[in-house]
């Protein structure tokens, strides 16, 4: 069912591997660049991960990379570790993330044609660390969506399966850096969008706390619950990340000042290293997150890990967060609430796409009617009423109140462990079209993930083995800036399954992305949804 | 809970200045009804005595240094505009002719 993994491609490498790699001189960052854009080239019509891929923009990037490794090699050993630490090394970068002079899309027909006046705080440090950004992915329109089906340019196939959706609303990143087209991934999560897609593409992914990472130059979807983060294919490469993306910045008034560690830096080398980190770990095991709707083999696949977790030395004790059964309305309230404000300014007159009907309200109507795509329509609508005259205190004020109960929770479990551990996503990788009939059935997707959101806390996903073939996640959740400790338990969870035959496998679709007849993911999306259609049309 | 009318679409539409096709609205109000009624649950729960969360981070008022410093210039900020005339962005006229 895989392929067997090559040890002299270099997109095989693990991030970390290939900066070492391009320091020892043994890989150029033009090889580096060069083979990634060749793979994405070749592939990426079956995959549709990537929205707009700079061939210009990377390859400059990799040369003046390599000027960089021959000029500190003539200076020697101590010029080579002045070099910043992703130098040479490819990034990924969601398309809401603005890089000067690029298109900006966020998914959505309404800033078809943007280019992006200025760069995103997290944009000036992934080029400070000498990131290459190879292009941008796909993603559901303005991070509203659990599948990358709503994306304005057509959904994205899981390298796992591609009739699958990858997760979403990150799920370009995800699935790019599932299939080898780039070690790292940059995502946004407001009530899940990097910890899903890592979970449903086998991929590591981070949703740090709130204020962690400037969101200077991101387009916005819900304030306060939106954070950036990273995608990686070990913990080590997400948390190496990490600590480019985060710290304190002027630009976003609720970035924190707050010290950020070299995470990587600090995880166990060894894997009995690892191991050993885990003993007199209390873990703290949700009870309310094995929820009604949880495919049994993914609930079985999360508490073996979970027992292996214990049988290495963890304490596992069981925890109460009676709040979580109201997490998903009251989230459903709150993000559409905010995201109806932010999307106030697609006015068609500053940016963005434009139409014309008469008069200024007319050109409001028709361009935002025409704009936006069907979610994100129903999120303005179910916002705007949510905040209308007579609902605010019935509906935002109250989900308000109920978000305090839901942090109130976690603040309770903090006091008597050191982190949870729970599900990632009630389900695998589900087909295209399945979840895009019932909005609600979409928005279950996301149970196990934006409590976290609510509350401002980090949660890490972790692969932890597969159903039917299908990747299954393990979520990690911490107390606020507490990120060190989830790379920790990744780390050590990696370590304790490092020799789990799952660990060996790739995505099984990696090789029909070669296949030139593979159908791209809008043909088997729409074949998907004639074949539904005529379903319910028999019955 | 609020039982939502076709009347009450079209209205909250208008206020986020979105225009529907008829069949969207149609369309809406029974998705929107459907979302509407899973929040009833918030209903069970007592929350008088709870005050709202808005932020979640405790971040203490910053204060910086009141200096001028650079910003995006007049051609960076215009060049997406749809529509320009010289160095501002152009509209439709938003006052009618005074009458005489």
């Amino acid at each position: 069912m895989t392929a067997a993994v090559s040890t002299t491609d270099p997109t095989r490498l693990r991030a970390h591997e290939m900066a070492r790699a391009l320091r020892a001189g043994q890989l150029s960052a033009r090889e580096l660049t060069e083979a990634h854009l060749g793979l994405i080239e070749r592939q990426d019509r079956a995959m549709n991960a990537w929205s707009f891929v700079d061939r210009e923009g990377a390859v400059e990037a990799a040369t003046q990379a390599d000027e960089r490794f021959d000029g500190a090699r003539r200076a020697g050993p101590e010029g080579l570790d002045a070099l910043p630490p992703l130098l040479g090394v490819p990034v990924a970068l969601k398309d809401l993330v603005l890089q000067r002079g690029r298109p900006a899309t966020a998914g959505s027909r309404i800033l078809q044609g943007f280019v992006s006046p200025y760069d995103a705080h997290i944009t000036e440090r992934l080029a400070a660390a000498g990131a290459v950004v190879l292009g941008r992915t796909n993603m559901d329109e303005f991070a509203m969506g659990s599948s990358t089906e709503f994306s304005a340019w057509g959904p994205t196939g899981n390298p796992w399966d591609l009739g699958r959706v990858p997760g979403g609303s990150s799920g370009g990143s995800a699935a790019a850096v599932a299939a080898f087209h780039a070690p790292l991934g940059i995502g946004t999560d407001t009530g899940g969008s990097i910890r899903q897609p890592a979970a449903l593409t086998g991929t590591v992914g981070l949703k740090p706390t709130y204020g962690r990472v400037s969101r200077y130059g991101i387009v916005a979807f819900a304030s306060s619950l939106d954070q950036i983060g990273p995608f990686g294919r070990d913990v080590r490469d997400a948390a190496m990340l990490l600590s480019v993306l985060a710290g304190r910045d002027e630009r976003d008034s609720t970035s924190a000042d707050i010290p950020v560690p070299d995470y990587a830096a600090e995880l166990p080398q060894s894997d009995e290293e690892g191991a050993a980190s885990l003993h007199g770990v209390r873990l703290g095991l949700p009870r309310q997150y094995f929820v009604a709707g949880m495919e049994p083999d993914v609930e079985a696949r999360v508490r073996e890990a979970v027992d292996v977790l214990g049988q290495c030395g963890a304490e596992i004790v069981e925890v109460d967060l009676p709040h979580t059964d109201y997490g998903l309305a009251t989230y459903y309230i709150i993000a559409p609430a905010e995201a109806s404000a932010n999307l106030a300014r697609y006015d068609g007159i500053r940016y963005g796409s434009a139409a014309r009907d008469g008069d200024v309200l007319g050109d409001y109507l028709a361009t935002r009617g025409g704009g936006f795509g069907t979610e994100v329509k129903r999120r303005i609508m179910l916002g705007t009423y949510a905040l209308s005259a007579g609902y605010y205190d019935a509906y935002y004020l109250k989900a308000q109140k109920v978000r305090t109960l839901i942090k109130r929770d976690f603040d309770r479990a903090f006091e008597s462990v050191d982190a949870l551990v729970a599900p990632t996503s009630p389900t695998v990788a589900f087909p295209f079209g399945a979840r895009l009939s019932d909005p609600v059935s979409m928005y279950l997707s996301d149970a196990c993930t934006l409590p976290v959101n609510m509350a401002g806390l980090p949660g890490l996903s972790v692969p932890c083995g597969l159903s039917n073939g299908l990747p299954v996640g393990l979520q990690f959740i911490g107390a606020a800036w507490d990120e060190r400790r989830l790379f920790r338990l990744g780390r050590a969870y990696e370590a304790i399954t490092a020799s789990a035959d799952w660990r060996a496998l790739e995505p099984a679709d990696l090789p029909a992305l070669d296949d030139p007849s593979t159908p791209s993911p809008a043909e088997r999306s729409s074949a998907g949804r004639a074949a539904l259609d005529s379903a319910a049309a028999a019955v | 809970m609020a039982s939502l009318s076709r009347s009450d679409v079209e209205h909250v539409a208008h206020l986020a200045r979105l225009g529907l096709t008829e069949e969207e609205v149609t369309r809406l109000v029974g998705q929107l009804q459907h979302i509407l009624d899973q929040y009833a649950v918030l209903a069970e729960l007592p929350t008088d005595r709870i005050p709202p969360t808005a932020q979640t981070i405790e971040v203490e008022n910053i204060l910086r240094d009141d200096l001028v410093t650079p910003s995006l210039g007049a051609q960076d900020a215009l060049a997406g505009a749809p529509e320009r005339s010289t160095d501002y962005f152009l509209v439709p006229a938003i006052l009618a002719e005074a009458d005489p």
